[in-house]
């Protein structure tokens, strides 16, 4: 918005004329029609690009009729869904039915409204971006629980009630470890986070506190992973199971919106991921951030963004989908515990303060600690899976 | 939760309930038969808590096609495309056992030579069969990919099947007395580049993606566990036995086809993840299974190239019309022991009666058994274990 506001005062007499107000209304528009068509547009490409990678995952081509290499293929079948009749069956609640799909992609597109794409390509620079994002995502799943609800069907029932419960247990992981980075860019601004991270690869908080962080980021991405109903943990659509999960009543537009809140998303999730661990914007090697004296900062977003999009799609295509129980067991006794830990570590390491003739012993007394921590916590690892596996031979034998 | 887990089983009551067993917090859920991993037309009503299944009873006979009473009115080898169609993932192996009913009932001896090409043949279609079944079990878990890596390998074996008969799924091959085709020219080599090709990439493949994943493992290590007794009392066969610690193949126990001159091993669950019997085991005995498998077909290759060529239909009767008489004839299919029990009245060219006994039938009539206190996601994979095709058991 910042830099929509700056083309404005562009144009001769702008300043003078507009009233401030109609400008910043007139910028927000802009803006959010630039989301709406990034976002519209984006599945076009992501859905494109997953079937050509499951094609070549699965040792096939992948589309290739329509149009160049198959390229016109998902405008085809967009096409198609928008003409599509949205049938309405008999016993569901209409309004609700029509409103979830709709609650849906609001949940998922308002994410974009602060997702830094440079230091002024920025929808809306608010102070508590992060928990905005978080807070934001959860609306989706009203949605997906009133589209359960109205459609009158007790798979997708089913299905909401899988979705709610996994997308109220992985938020808590991932707002775990999300407060790590939150500590250490003292900051919930996204454009502030990114800017701690900015000078290069070495400063992305990846690298962090070195094992730590990539705990934290794995912890985050896995979480963010199941909240956007990615396999392994596609249980709330699991097409094997519960057919097509909360949108089994629904064709024509309405899935369509499913389909490009699910897409969206994923690119949301895995922008953030990059935003929070992988420097956002800010390119690995300074001098790659302006190219001809341009900021390509959006570039660099969207790269890193779709990196990890490549491995949400690499993961669907290659791990079978856990069960509930096990879905469970992974966010509250894995995840949780290690991010709890995290935030601790990290916690105490920031609050250390370096010494004074310059050595920080206390940030290595806190790497000999964490470290021994980690040997206890593998060692209690190790020991209950020997345990375990005691368990079985005896049950066995 | 409900006290219906641990409640023992009568088996009055392991096969219905009234409307007032449904408790209040209990919901009837069905499955099928229009669900996308029933395999086939397999319904299902389920009594469930929530994830947790009380209660499961299968419904069968969506897929009925009066197979045995089409089989009393046309002639003896009319039978043979009919029974292409009962399990349709493996037709050589249906065929198979009724000819060798058929062939018990008229006191014919086929050649070593066709004998060897019908070994060939039920183990290529073995392979293919357990393909599809571990693949679709994959699929059933989620695992999309393995499932087309498999039935990449699994159209190999079928352009051979096609290259020899004609028929990509449903042969009319394994006649009475002998086979409908000779094998082509060059058949030897074709087969032995599939097994080679088969040892070296699909089944390694296989394991690394699939079995030895982790989720997968989870998935379905702890989970349907038959044990030994219920599996004889059940009289489950074939993978699923031998998934519960039974050795017991029919290739070994009652050797037909010369089956007795081949070196393989009989799989058996190891219960290497957890209890003995559980889907983990079944499964992975299909997966052994595969292996033994391209083992006798080199064998078999090495004895056809030796063997003098016979004319296939040399022993083919011009009218097969038995005397009086009642015959009983089963072959180990890819799916377990399937059983031909053929009648003869001496007088017509049709047979008087022709009796199924269906593995995939036995192993659904245990499915109700293991399917109590599981998930749902566990009744998927449950059913997956016990790689039923609904064409043989609805006949």
């Amino acid at each position: 918005m910042d830099a929509l506001l700056r083309l404005f005062s562009l144009i001769p007499g702008w300043d003078q004329n507009v009233p401030a107000w109609a400008s910043i209304t007139l910028a927000g528009l802009v803006a959010a029609g630039l989301c709406l068509g990034f976002m519209s547009l984006g599945p076009v490409g992501y859905v494109y690009v997953e079937r050509k990678i499951a094609g070549f995952m699965q040792d096939r081509l992948g589309p290739m009729r329509v149009g160049p290499w198959g390229l016109l293929q998902t405008i085809a079948d967009t096409i198609k869904l928008l003409f599509k009749e949205a049938i309405f069956p008999a016993a569901v609640h209409k309004v609700m039915f029509v409103v979830a799909p709709c609650l849906v992609v609001t949940g998922a597109f308002m994410g974009f409204a602060v997702l830094p794409f440079s230091p002024t390509w920025q929808a809306a620079d608010l102070d508590v971006g992060a928990f905005y994002v978080i807070a934001i995502g959860s609306l989706s799943t009203v949605g997906l629980i009133m589209a359960g609800w109205a459609s009158n069907n007790k798979y997708a029932l089913f299905g909401a009630m899988r979705s709610a419960a996994q997308i109220v247990s992985y938020e808590i992981p991932a707002v775990m470890s999300l407060i790590v980075v939150v500590m250490i860019a003292g900051s919930l601004s996204l454009q502030a986070i990114v800017g701690e991270q900015a000078g290069g690869l070495h400063n992305w908080f990846l690298w962090k506190f070195f094992p730590l962080n990539v705990i934290a980021f794995l912890v985050f991405f896995t979480a963010t992973l199941a909240e956007c109903n990615r396999t392994p943990f596609d249980i709330p659509e699991a097409e094997s199971e519960l057919v097509a999960g909360f949108h089994t009543e629904y064709s024509g537009f309405f899935f369509a919106m499913f389909f490009l809140a699910e897409y969206t998303e994923m690119f949301v999730a895995s922008a953030m991921a990059a935003v929070l661990f992988l420097g956002g914007f800010a390119a690995p090697i300074p001098a790659l951030q302006t190219v001809g004296g341009f900021d390509i900062g959006p570039v660099w977003l969207i790269a890193k963004a779709w990196a990890l999009v490549f491995v949400h799609m690499w993961l669907r295509w290659t791990l079978p989908r856990l069960r509930v129980d096990q879905l469970m067991h992974v966010a509250w006794k894995v995840l949780l515990p290690i991010s709890l830990f995290l935030i601790v570590v990290v916690g105490g390491l920031l609050t250390w303060p370096a010494t004074a003739n310059g050595f920080p012993w206390d940030r290595w007394v806190g790497w000999l600690l964490s470290a021994l921590l980690f040997v206890y916590l593998a060692t209690t690892a190790a020991r209950a899976w020997r345990w375990h596996a005691r368990q079985v031979r005896e049950a066995v034998a | 939760m409900s006290a219906g887990i641990t409640r023992p089983v009568t088996s009055a009551e392991s096969v219905g309930w009234r409307i007032d067993d449904i408790g209040p917090d209990e919901m009837i859920l069905s499955m099928g038969p229009q669900h996308p991993s029933t395999h086939g037309v397999l319904r299902i009503e389920l009594i469930t808590d929530g994830e947790l299944v009380r209660e499961a009873r299968p419904h069968i006979g969506y897929l009925h096609r009066c197979f045995e009473k089409h089989c009393e009115n046309v002639d003896y080898p009319g039978v043979i495309p009919y029974t292409d169609r009962l399990d349709y993932v493996a037709s050589m192996g249906n065929s198979l056992g009724y000819a060798l009913a058929v062939e018990k009932l008229l006191a014919i001896e086929p050649s070593p030579y066709v004998s060897t090409i019908r070994v060939i043949m039920a183990e290529l279609q073995r392979i293919a069969s357990h393909c599809v079944a571990v693949g679709t079990y994959g699929m059933d878990l989620g695992a999309f990919t393995p499932f087309l890596h498999l039935l990449r390998d699994r159209e190999k074996i079928l352009d051979v099947f096609e290259w020899t008969c004609g028929a990509r799924l449903l042969y009319n091959y394994n006649w009475i007395g002998g086979l409908s085709h000779d094998v082509p020219d060059g058949f030897v080599r074709a087969c032995r580049e599939i097994v080679a090709e088969f040892d070296k990439v699909t089944w390694p493949e296989l394991v690394n993606l699939l079995i030895g994943n982790r989720i997968f493992i989870e998935r379905t290590a702890k989970v349907g566990v038959v044990s030994r007794e219920l599996a004889i009392s059940y009289d489950l066969t074939g993978p699923n036995l031998r998934g519960s610690g039974v050795a017991y193949d029919l290739r070994k126990a009652e050797p037909y086809c010369g089956y007795e001159n081949y070196e393989f091993a009989v799989p058996v669950g190891e219960g290497k993840h957890g209890p003995l019997g559980s889907c983990f085991d079944r499964n992975w005995v299909r997966v052994v299974e595969m292996k033994e498998s391209a083992r006798i077909i080199s064998q078999a290759l090495d004895r056809l190239e030796k063997l003098e060529k016979t004319d296939v239909r040399e022993k083919v009767p011009k009218r097969a019309k038995p005397a009086k008489g009642e015959v009983f004839a089963r072959s180990e299919a890819p799916r377990g022991n399937l059983g031909y029990y053929v009648v003869a009245d001496g007088t017509a060219v049709n047979p008087y009666r022709v009796k199924v006994k269906s593995p995939c039938f036995t192993a659904m009539s245990a499915f109700h058994h293991v399917a109590r206190g599981v998930m749902i996601a566990d009744i998927i994979a449950l059913i997956g274990s016990f790689d039923v095709v609904l064409g043989e058991i609805d006949r």
